[in-house]
């Protein structure tokens, strides 16, 4: 074991009992002269891993393949049934806030136990019990027995008083989605500042891009058992595309359908490199959207039309036929139009496309197909930070700054 | 920087643990006594009204009815039946609360322990302590009652709280075992509830053992030999280690002298023996709570 390990975890087993037929009560026991059938579960196997001291250390894996039981276990709350797992410093678990609050007694009564429950001594809970209540922000209300409080308050006041125990060793486990943008980016905040001052943080999360900005090495489990651990780009991309399952294709997915019906669009397609039809891509990928019509009858100058929206509902882009100048004079029967992208500028993210072909003054729809298609989008080239879309910018140093300075004597010497 | 393994093994207590584990004990106390008459309208009055009105139902019963006769006093001369009971009284309704109140505080804290690590005693500890403060309390008003009517009480007080500690670490053993137990059957608090009226009138609280004495002489009398032995029914009424304490607490209390030595002994005993057995159990068995809960 190496001197700047935060955590070692050896070897470590976890085992479950499966009761299927979970008999808790004494008399049935004694009856039948036996406590309970159950079924072992192993829920993490043969694990063994390290976290140097100062890491953010990352845990991810799907629901069910062990990461909150590890992180239990290295919060001493699950004793491994195999296995060790030192921890050097002291430890705190930001698990369920407030868990500890007896709900008849103040807020100002519920710090100073949940910080003894915490390991803080009266001593140190005296000196941070401004910073605590300033923190969560219940100056006004921390005389008041905490069943009064709201579920934001509780939360705010469990966290505030977690955090200031002052660790050497944090775990986390998906709590920082609670209370409102300013407390959570007060948390976030309070992160960085953690991090800075050299602890370890241990994070178990689903939110990756989160995992992949913050920590410097993440683990990935998977049924229990550690599949790899290393650089968080590398393991959570690993992650991603091994999650990822492939969405189907059918107009018939639309959310919503109208239109008069002399044209329908019988399928929209997004080919990827490949030349296959996909809903998964990645950033700066040539990609072609195919929409496939059956006119039922000759239609003059029809638009075909399509749209993107995020997940969250942000449109992203729209093109039309129209505006491309591009108007066939008339189609009859069936056939499909081609978009065709030469690179995919879009940020890792889920879209939604929205197709239509309408006349050519675009006041009558044929056929509207509103969020048809679905698709993902992963990392790819080029990998930008964040947002929406991508732009493909290049840093450097500015150009020589002489020309600058000349223009501005020009200026200076004609006022 | 500690070195804290969690194994397979119960992990050792280290001393920084340990020093926490104090501070966590007192507030953890002090959160059961508030909380328990918070927001009544007697507040701490409650544990006194138990207490009296099990006194008032026991004298009429006992004392009026049935007519109970108890020696008076000596060297106090306190001769009060309703005194004399309560003498025993509270220290049997301190070992009841204690050990009951103990054996539902790991369930009854299930939320801490799934999500919180501290050393989990110390819930059944502070529950038990908690009742200390209650125990206390009505051993208060009870000397006073004592003095009032002429025993001189005030230097036996040390004494009867020796006993208080030695029942505390009776009651504890006890409600570590059954706090498990607890966890693992949930039915334990029903067992318990009628193992405890049996217990109740095993032990003389409401009869003096002069009773028991005399019972197992009109057997004898009456040719109830079994194996053509005397049947000894007050040597296994004295097997009962709350027939000692009880006697202990009569003899500071109401008699206001030194308890058989016999019997301070066998309390002493008792209190160890459940507090380790107790404590074995809790350790043996605490590793797989936070899934059983």
């Amino acid at each position: 074991m190496s001197s700047e390990s935060a955590v070692v975890v050896d070897d470590v087993s976890k085992r479950f009992r499966l009761y299927s037929e979970r008999n808790q009560s004494l008399k049935a026991a004694l009856m039948r002269h036996g406590r309970a059938r159950y079924e072992e579960f192993w829920a993490v196997r043969e694990v063994s891993l390290e976290i140097k001291q100062g890491a953010t250390y990352g845990l991810v894996g799907e629901n069910g393949s062990g990461k909150s039981t590890l992180l239990k276990c290295i919060a001493k709350i699950l004793r491994p049934d195999r296995g060790t797992i030192r921890t050097t410093g002291k430890l705190a678990a930001l698990l369920e806030l407030g868990s500890g609050f007896h709900p008849e007694l103040s807020g100002r009564e519920n710090v100073f136990l949940n910080g003894s429950i915490l390991g803080l001594s009266k001593r140190e809970l005296t000196s941070r019990f401004d910073e605590i209540v300033g923190f969560a922000g219940l100056e006004q209300f921390i005389d008041q027995p905490v069943k009064n409080y709201s579920s934001g308050m509780y939360v705010r006041l469990g966290f505030s008083v977690a955090i200031n125990v002052d660790p050497d060793v944090l775990l986390v486990d998906e709590v920082l989605a609670v209370g409102d943008a300013v407390f959570q980016r007060r948390c976030q905040e309070k992160f960085s500042e953690f991090r800075r001052a050299g602890k370890t943080v241990v994070v178990v999360s689903h939110a990756m891009e989160t995992v992949r900005t913050m920590c410097d090495e993440v683990a990935w489990l998977e049924h229990g058992r550690l599949l790899r651990t290393g650089r968080p780009d590398e393991v959570v991309d690993a992650y991603v595309d091994e999650g990822r399952e492939d969405r189907e294709v059918s107009s018939e997915q639309a959310e919503s359908r109208w239109g008069s019906g002399e044209v329908r669009l019988s399928a929209v397609q997004l080919i990827g490199p490949a030349g296959q039809p996909t809903t998964h891509v990645r950033t700066g990928d040539p990609v072609t959207i195919r929409l496939h019509y059956l006119a039922r009858k000759r239609i003059a100058q029809p638009v075909f039309g399509l749209a993107m929206e995020s997940l969250e509902g942000v449109y992203v882009w729209a093109h039309n036929t129209r505006d491309a100048q591009w108007v066939p004079d008339a189609i009859e029967g069936t056939g499909s139009v081609d978009l065709t992208i030469d690179r995919l500028m879009l940020q890792p993210g889920t879209f939604d496309l929205t197709a239509s072909v309408v006349t050519y003054d675009t006041t009558h729809a044929y056929d509207f197909l509103r969020r048809c298609l679905r698709f993902d989008v992963d990392h790819g080239t080029p990998r930008e930070s964040g947002g929406l879309v991508a732009l493909g910018g290049r840093w450097g140093f500015s150009p020589p700054t002489v020309l600058v300075v000349a223009a501005t004597e020009t200026t200076d010497g004609t006022s | 920087m500690s070195q804290l393994p969690a194994t397979a093994d119960a992990p050792r207590r280290t001393a920084s643990e340990l020093r926490g584990f104090r501070e966590l004990l007192v507030n953890l106390t002090l959160r059961e006594v508030r909380g328990k008459y918070k927001r009544t309208v007697l507040g701490q009055g409650w544990s006194l009204l138990n207490p009296v009105a099990a006194m008032l139902i026991f004298t009429a019963v006992f004392g009026l009815l049935l007519r109970i006769k108890v020696p008076a006093g000596s060297p106090s001369g306190v001769d009060i039946f309703a005194l004399w009971l309560v003498c025993g009284l509270l220290p049997w309704n301190f070992l009841t609360s204690a050990m009951t109140g103990g054996m539902g505080a790991l369930v009854g804290n299930a939320n801490l322990i799934k999500k919180v690590y501290f050393p989990r005693e110390v819930l059944v500890a502070a529950t038990v302590l908690s009742w200390d403060v209650s125990f206390a309390f009505e051993l208060g008003v009870l000397a006073a009652a004592l003095m009032i009517f002429g025993a001189f009480v005030l230097p036996w007080l040390p004494v009867a709280a020796v006993f208080v500690v030695l029942l505390t670490a009776f009651a504890l053993g006890l409600g570590l075992a059954l706090s498990v137990a607890n966890v693992y059957f949930r039915d334990t608090t029903h067992f318990m509830n009628i193992l405890l009226q049996i217990w109740f009138y095993a032990t003389p609280v409401v009869y003096p053992m002069s009773y028991v004495t005399e019972a197992a002489r009109k057997l004898d009398q009456k040719g109830f030999r079994p194996f053509g032995h005397h049947f000894p029914l007050e040597f296994i009424y004295r097997l009962n280690p709350m027939e000692r304490f009880v006697n202990c607490f009569r003899a500071t209390l109401y008699d206001n002298r030194w308890p058989a030595l016999a019997d301070s002994l066998y309390a002493a005993a008792a209190a160890a023996a459940s507090l380790l057995i107790g404590y074995a159990v809790f350790r043996r068995y605490e590793g797989r709570l936070a899934e059983e809960l």
